[in-house]
């Protein structure tokens, strides 16, 4: 037996020193040439631009060009950490961003607890269309649907506060309100549409697991602790991992249309930052070093995140 | 709590206890809280000013007037960006799913060599990007700023997408009907249009809506790429400048007395850019949910 597979080896390495890439070149030139369109795009939009990061360890002038510039090392990153502007955005990066994942990411697993406890089809599809609509809207709409809800003067909720006798809140206009705000429509938005992966997961679970439970005498929430919710850790952390990554980033597009004048307490973060320095102020290296500095971070916190998640037992994404 | 039968028979409706009753109340209350807030800002495009002013407009419209719809269509600013927004979107949809094909047809084939090196190319970029700036720089230096490719050519490749079509093409596609079509002398174009194409329906359908859906309700970029060409702004990026920012005003004819709030015309212009969504919202969301579940594979 091991003679054998011993010589098949031999065979397939003669095999394959006599089909060099050549070979495979000429036989499967249309997969070569299929897969270049796609490649070649990729290494203009996405690998070239890198070759841009290292602006970071240069003073860039736009004057001197790309090469010209001077090396600096690292005092472009010492530069930045002595940013007035810099550790706000860092504390409110992680505020927001944590904050977000606390609500954003439980609401989804509630909600799918619930709708999974629904046996009616009808009920439960007309309740996920209505859910998943904020999903599809952008955050611009998104934006100005909440500044027709909320704002001091016209938004619709004052008026109703008012009307029962209260007064009016400035849920846009104060910075921690504006926080409470921001969180609201980030549960709001995603919640429903946060529930298909973990129903999908749900639906995967063996109806036997539940009648056995039945007989044993399990209730209803019962089952849902001990078997629904064990079925569904892999999913649960799978996506955490994936959301810890994130906690460096943050949507621009989110903050950028929730933003307004009278609440700049929690708005400078991190991405805001990089657009005011390098595409409103043109200081290029400066914005490009705090991009980076965001990148590695997110990269290290999603590989400790991976590594614990195997040490607990779990997949893992990498 | 009632033991739940294995099989229930037809039309013998289950009893809802308390706590179905319970769930279904929570699970209303939740979608009626994504519901209104659109219905809020409808009633309100379709109310006459004063009531708007007086907040006397909830869920209903008050004093009902297609004015503020009609200031939209008469203004050719808004009208432009839409048509630029239609443009933008399907050439988009169309480069992207063209691309995602041409990686993840050869990428799924097993005799493809170097497919792995070639797959780590694709999937680090969603790893690790340039960032904000770098990008910036290099639609600057190859010259598009300030064109319609700028927000055509860099988001094109979506190596998430792609991993999702790879995943199809690598197990839907049964290996004995290529290897029948191989041996009947069909080439790899040849099988990639008449076989594998028309049998990934579904999948491409999926994910031509994820790059649609998502380039139309993007607007970082054209904040970034679109500063000087006001003519080429998408429809997002309009709204962001009237609505948000506040800092255009929109092209009244000198006669409109009657509509002296902008809060009307505001409501109405998001009405007017979601409804594109809102038509197609119910096809989309179908496929949707395929695509995500099929993202899901993978786990």
């Amino acid at each position: 037996m091991k003679v054998a597979n011993a010589s098949k080896t031999n065979q397939n390495a003669l095999l394959r020193k006599k089909q060099g890439p050549g070979y495979f070149l000429k036989r499967d030139w249309q997969l070569y040439f299929l897969v270049l369109i796609p490649l070649s795009f990729v290494i203009v939009f996405k690998y070239l631009p890198m070759t841009g990061l290292v602006i970071a360890f240069k003073d860039y002038k736009i004057a001197k060009g790309f090469w010209g510039s001077e090396w600096v090392g690292l005092q472009i990153f010492q530069d930045i950490f002595s940013k007035p502007d810099f550790a706000p955005a860092v504390r409110n990066t992680l505020l927001l961003n944590i904050l977000d994942l606390c609500f954003s990411f439980t609401m989804p697993i509630l909600l799918a607890l619930l709708l999974n406890e629904v046996k009616s089809v009808r009920f439960k599809r007309i309740n996920q269309t209505l859910l998943y609509l904020p999903h599809f809207l952008s955050w611009v709409i998104i934006g100005a649907i909440a500044y027709q809800l909320l704002s001091e003067g016209g938004g619709v909720i004052n008026n109703l506060i008012e009307l029962m006798g209260g007064t009016r809140v400035p849920f846009l206009q104060e910075d921690t309100n504006w926080l409470i705000s921001y969180l609201a429509i980030g549960v709001w938005q995603s919640m429903g549409w946060g529930t298909i992966i973990y129903l999908a997961a749900m639906s995967g679970i063996n109806p036997e697991m539940y009648e056995a439970a039945t007989v044993d005498g399990a209730g209803r929430w019962r089952k849902v602790w001990n078997i629904t919710v064990p079925s569904i850790r892999a999913t649960i952390v799978t996506l955490l991992i994936m959301n810890l990554g994130k906690v460096m980033e943050g949507s621009f597009e989110r903050i950028f249309a929730l933003q307004n004048k009278a609440t700049t307490e929690y708005t400078t973060t991190i991405p805001v930052l990089v657009y005011r320095w390098g595409i409103e102020s043109g200081n290029f290296s400066r914005a490009t070093a705090l991009g980076l500095f965001q990148s590695v971070i997110g990269i290290i916190l999603v590989i400790t995140a991976d590594r614990v998640a195997k040490k607990l037992g779990e997949d893992g994404i990498l | 709590m009632r033991a739940s039968t294995i099989r229930p028979a037809p039309r013998n409706r289950e009893r809802l206890d308390i706590w179905d009753l319970l769930i279904r109340f929570v699970l209303i209350v939740v979608s009626l809280v994504c519901l209104l807030p659109f219905l809020h800002v409808v009633s309100k495009s379709l109310s006459s000013d004063s009531f708007v002013i007086a907040n006397k407009v909830f869920l209903w419209p008050q004093g009902f007037t297609i004015e503020a719809y009609k200031k939209i269509f008469a203004d050719a600013s808004i009208l432009r960006s839409l048509y630029i927004s239609v443009i933008v979107t399907v050439l988009f949809t169309i480069l992207g799913m063209i691309l995602t094909i041409c990686a993840a047809y050869p990428l799924s084939r097993a005799q493809f060599k170097g497919r792995r090196v070639i797959t780590f190319i694709f999937l680090f970029t969603m790893y690790f990007s340039g960032g904000i700036i770098p990008d910036y720089m290099n639609i600057n230096n190859l010259g598009l700023m300030d064109t319609i490719w700028s927000l055509v050519l860099p988001l094109s490749f979506s190596a998430f997408n792609l991993l999702i079509m790879k995943t199809s093409l690598t197990h839907g596609i049964p290996v004995s009907l290529e290897e029948s079509a191989r041996i009947d002398g069909a080439g790899h174009f040849r099988i990639l249009f008449s076989i594998v194409l028309p049998l990934s329906k579904p999948i491409m359908a999926t994910l031509a809506l994820f790059y649609a859906v998502g380039r139309w309700n993007a607007y970082q970029d054209a904040l970034f790429y679109i500063k000087h060409e006001t003519s080429l702004r998408p429809l997002q990026l309009k709204l962001y400048y009237l609505v948000i920012q506040a800092s255009e005003s929109f092209q009244l004819e000198a006669t409109s007395v009657s509509l002296s709030n902008p809060e009307v015309l505001k409501a109405s212009v998001v009405v007017f850019a979601t409804l594109p969504i809102l038509c197609v919202y119910p096809f989309v969301q179908k496929y949707f949910v395929q695509g995500v579940m099929l993202g899901a594979v993978k786990e």
